[in-house]
């Protein structure tokens, strides 16, 4: 405690300035993430997948025998693709599924292919839910074990990933696509891998 | 016309606060009498139109007036009145009107009660709270207008989050906000004692209920949203590292130093630059956590709605409140000569244990939060610091700091004596030995808690033994009481927040042999967990007010004699269609039984069982320290008139 002693010595003096020294520092750290926020060299949530700028690992689901729809398997997603797609894990049994799906439904009639993988699913219900709010999916594999979705690492339903026309992925979102994310985030990369 | 009237309310309330800003420290300066009498009407000016804006966005949210947009985005009408209410403050624009009339209540308080403070450190601190004030003032009114018109309005509201339509998050800002806030009165005591440049006993006297006052909410306010994430949530956890938790954990750990080194200033008049600094450094811990939740720096369970705008702003505030005061400090605080001794073994020496302890904590939990954002910016490294790195970094410094707590509380002034402390305490250290090695060995528990909970005991039986010390309970029984009611009310709180430290601790050591399962059950099956068995019922439907739900019943037994019947319900809201899990929790004091029901399949529910022994301690615990507090802060020194100093009014 440098206040036990008479006035603290003139060469101690700088520890006074200590406290804002790490002020002044921290304070253009944070101002360095709020523009990194805007520009997005900066972005807070959670840990990006480990798959950015690597091809989908390798799978083949069977398809979902309740719809006419073909089956999906990660031939689908080898190079050269047309156009970027989207790869989008969801169930009937998630809420923040039917948040996102009038989102996919606007890309799936804008012409952006998306491709599902329906998560834990009953077959029924998974069928059931596509004719109650529309179908976006091109495709759809059925992943009633999970095992696909471990390894490309999914947190939770929805969740979905882009992969560009070399067939890399090239971001993930684990959430709903809200109509600010398919707007701020996801239709710009569209953009971008088009 | 109510909104309008709120928000030329607002403005008022700013212009107001500008003039309190300027024109008492300017008095103060010049030695102005007048001038500097203008702080008490000012501040009572204040305190009135904030409470006139915050009345009016209260009544808004009441009668769900459909034409402002900040009602329409967190309100409906099929909300039950309580949650419509809390719903004012539920959301960013609110929360920083609450936040702005709490100060404005600070600082009418110290303009009302502070009638013995010197003239010029009375109209200083107005004026420092005044800088506040206007800072935040102009934030509301320029980025994050609460009564924002929408035309044409639509037919009802966006409802509020249902995760947050519960009692005790209504409760929860508003401690949380005395706490911050009451910080803020400390932070100003502490720059208008640099720009006289003296501090003395008196000061630490007048700064001493303020930070009591803050820490008490504090804790109150960590607890409440300790206790909603554990009931709410429904992880069956109750404290999570989180970024967000982390932000209001730093100033309480900050406060509590603060706590015990503004008596030393009082006490022994030393420790002074110190104190200044603990003064600054919590006001800028709450600033900090401000400035993490709002800005969106961080992504957490807790966070407000994030924009970059808002953030550059309070980050403007922030550096402008804390390296200005740091600044002031390092030109100033030279000028705050010690005058007393100091010995290392006595009740100052633990005392500054106890602060470099307390504040190496809050350096652990800083870094720990901050290093992974700004790991982001340097490296671009992503990384995740977690509990283990938390519990590993603080669990050394904080074992000291309680085997410390009942020695220091022990130990007389200026010069001490370890030795005869201990010897007061040789029963406490043997019931905290015999506990721990009784549930080591005994109960067979492992290390950790069994530690826990020997720890636990330390601090119960050692509070106990420093009051029956002082009342000479053994030596003289007769006189016991007639002592005992004239002890200190200051004593009697410290001694009992010191217990309620040790009720938490052994909550926590009892979390940290909890046992849960993950298990699918049809109607009539049967789980064994921790000796009960959880029979599921059945599962129905049920209806609330504004929500749809699946209802399990759940009958636990314990060597069939029926212990309780849970119902956790899973929880619909057609407004913003989500869904919510309400724990069903069943305690006797000594545990709890919770469940929780998770997705139906093929007619199963999954359920989450837990058997959380000890879990309510935690926050009964806290409920204790701040009753301590509160006990401390009604001690007849708080409340009389410290004797002024000689001089006391002139300033330096």
């Amino acid at each position: 405690m440098s206040d036990t002693q008479a006035p603290p010595p003139r060469s101690r003096r700088w520890m006074l300035y200590a406290p804002l020294g790490f002020a002044a520092a921290a304070g253009a750290g944070f101002f360095v993430m709020l523009r990194g926020l805007q520009t997005g060299g900066y972005n807070p949530r959670g840990v990006p997948s480990a798959l950015i700028g690597q091809p989908a690992p390798d799978f083949s689901l069977p398809a979902l025998d309740t719809t006419s729809l073909p089956a999906l398997s990660a031939a689908d997603l080898r190079a050269p693709l047309a156009a970027p797609v989207l790869v989008n894990f969801w169930a009937s049994w998630c809420v923040p599924c039917i948040v996102e799906h009038p989102q996919l439904m606007r890309l799936h009639r804008e012409g952006t292919r998306v491709l599902g993988i329906n998560y834990k699913d009953r077959p029924t219900d998974a069928a059931a839910f596509l004719t109650r709010h529309g179908n976006p999916f091109s495709k759809l594999g059925r992943d009633e074990p999970g095992r696909v979705a471990i390894d490309w690492g999914v947190y939770g339903v929805p969740e979905t990933y882009l992969v560009d026309r070399q067939g890399l992925i090239r971001w993930r979102f684990a959430g709903p696509i809200t109509p600010e994310v398919l707007d701020q985030e996801l239709r710009p990369l569209l953009r971008g891998y088009a | 016309m109510i909104p309008e009237l709120g928000h030329f309310a607002l403005a008022l309330a700013c212009v107001l606060a500008v003039a309190q800003s300027v024109m008492p420290i300017v008095g103060a300066h010049r030695r102005d009498v007048r001038w500097m009498a203008t702080a008490g009407p000012l501040a009572a000016g204040v305190l009135v139109s904030v409470g006139v804006a915050f009345g009016c966005l209260v009544w808004a949210f009441a009668v769900n007036d459909t034409t402002v947009s900040n009602v329409v985005a967190n309100s409906h009408s099929a909300k039950p009145l309580i949650y419509k209410v809390s719903g004012a403050w539920g959301n960013h624009e609110g929360s920083m009107v609450l936040w702005v009339l709490i100060l404005a209540l600070c600082g009418g308080a110290v303009a009302g009660f502070g009638r013995d403070l010197p003239t010029a450190l009375k109209a200083r601190v107005i004026g420092v709270l005044g800088w506040v004030a206007s800072g935040f003032l102009l934030f509301i009114i320029f980025t994050s207008n609460p009564f924002d018109r929408i035309w044409p309005p639509p037919p009802d509201g966006q409802g509020l989050n249902p995760v947050l339509q519960d009692i005790g998050l209504a409760l929860h800002p508003p401690m949380l906000y005395l706490g911050y806030v009451g910080y803020a009165v400390t932070f100003a005591f502490a720059v208008a004692a640099l720009l006289e440049g003296r501090v003395d006993a008196a000061w630490g006297r007048w700064v001493r209920p303020w930070s009591l006052m803050a820490w008490s909410f504090l804790t109150m306010g960590i607890a409440l949203g300790s206790w909603w994430a554990y009931y709410e949530l429904g992880w069956g956890g109750y404290w999570f590292w989180d970024p967000v938790e982390n932000a209001s954990l730093l100033p309480w750990l900050v406060g509590t130093a603060l706590l015990h080194s503004a008596i030393v200033v009082e006490k022994r008049d030393a420790l002074k630059i110190w104190t200044v600094l603990l003064a600054i450094m919590a006001f800028a811990m709450s600033l900090l956590g401000t400035f993490l939740v709002r800005s969106g720096v961080l992504n957490s369970v807790h966070a407000f709605a994030n924009d970059p705008t808002r953030g550059v702003f309070i980050l403007a505030l922030l550096m402008i409140y804390v390296a200005g005061a740091f600044a002031i400090f390092a030109w100033r605080a030279q000028k705050l000569a010690p005058t007393g001794i100091f010995a290392p073994i006595s009740r100052e020496g633990a005392l500054v244990l106890n602060n470099l302890l307390l504040c190496s904590i809050a350096a652990v939990v800083l870094a720990g939060t901050l290093w992974p954002m700004f790991a982001d910016i340097l490296t671009g490294a992503k990384i995740s610091v977690g509990p283990p790195f938390f519990n590993l970094a603080t669990a050394p410094l904080a074992i000291p700091l309680v085997l410390a707590m009942p020695i220091g509380a022990m130990l007389p002034w200026k010069r001490g004596d370890v030795w005869g402390a201990l010897q007061r305490l040789w029963w406490a250290a043997c019931a905290a030995l015999a506990v721990g090695f009784l549930m080591l060995v005994g109960a067979g528990l492992p290390v950790w808690p069994a530690i826990g909970m020997g720890m636990a005991m330390w601090l119960i039986v050692g509070a106990t033994a420093d009051v029956a010390d002082r009342i000479a309970l053994f030596r003289r029984p007769a006189q016991a009481w007639q002592r005992a009611k004239g002890l200190p009310r200051a004593a009697w709180g410290a001694a009992i927040a010191h217990a309620g430290m040790g009720v938490t601790i052994a909550g926590i050591a009892g979390m940290g042999v909890a046992t849960d399962t993950l298990i699918a059950l049809k109607p009539g099956e049967t789980a064994r967990l921790a000796g009960y068995e959880w029979r599921l019922d059945s599962i129905t439907d049920a209806q609330g007010p504004n929500y749809a739900a699946r209802r399990a019943t759940i009958t636990v037994s314990r060597n069939g004699a029926v212990v309780t019947v849970l119902e956790p319900e899973r929880r619909t809201f057609q407004v913003d269609r989500q869904t919510t899990t309400e724990a069903a929790i069943h305690t006797n004091a000594m545990r709890d039984l919770y469940a929780v029901l998770g997705e139906e399949r093929d007619g199963a529910g999954v359920l989450r069982l837990h058997h959380n022994p000890l879990a309510p301690w935690i926050w009964f615990g806290a409920v204790i320290m701040a009753l301590g507090g509160g006990l401390s802060l009604s001690d007849r020194r708080m409340r009389v008139a410290a004797p002024a100093p000689k001089g006391a009014t002139a300033p330096a």
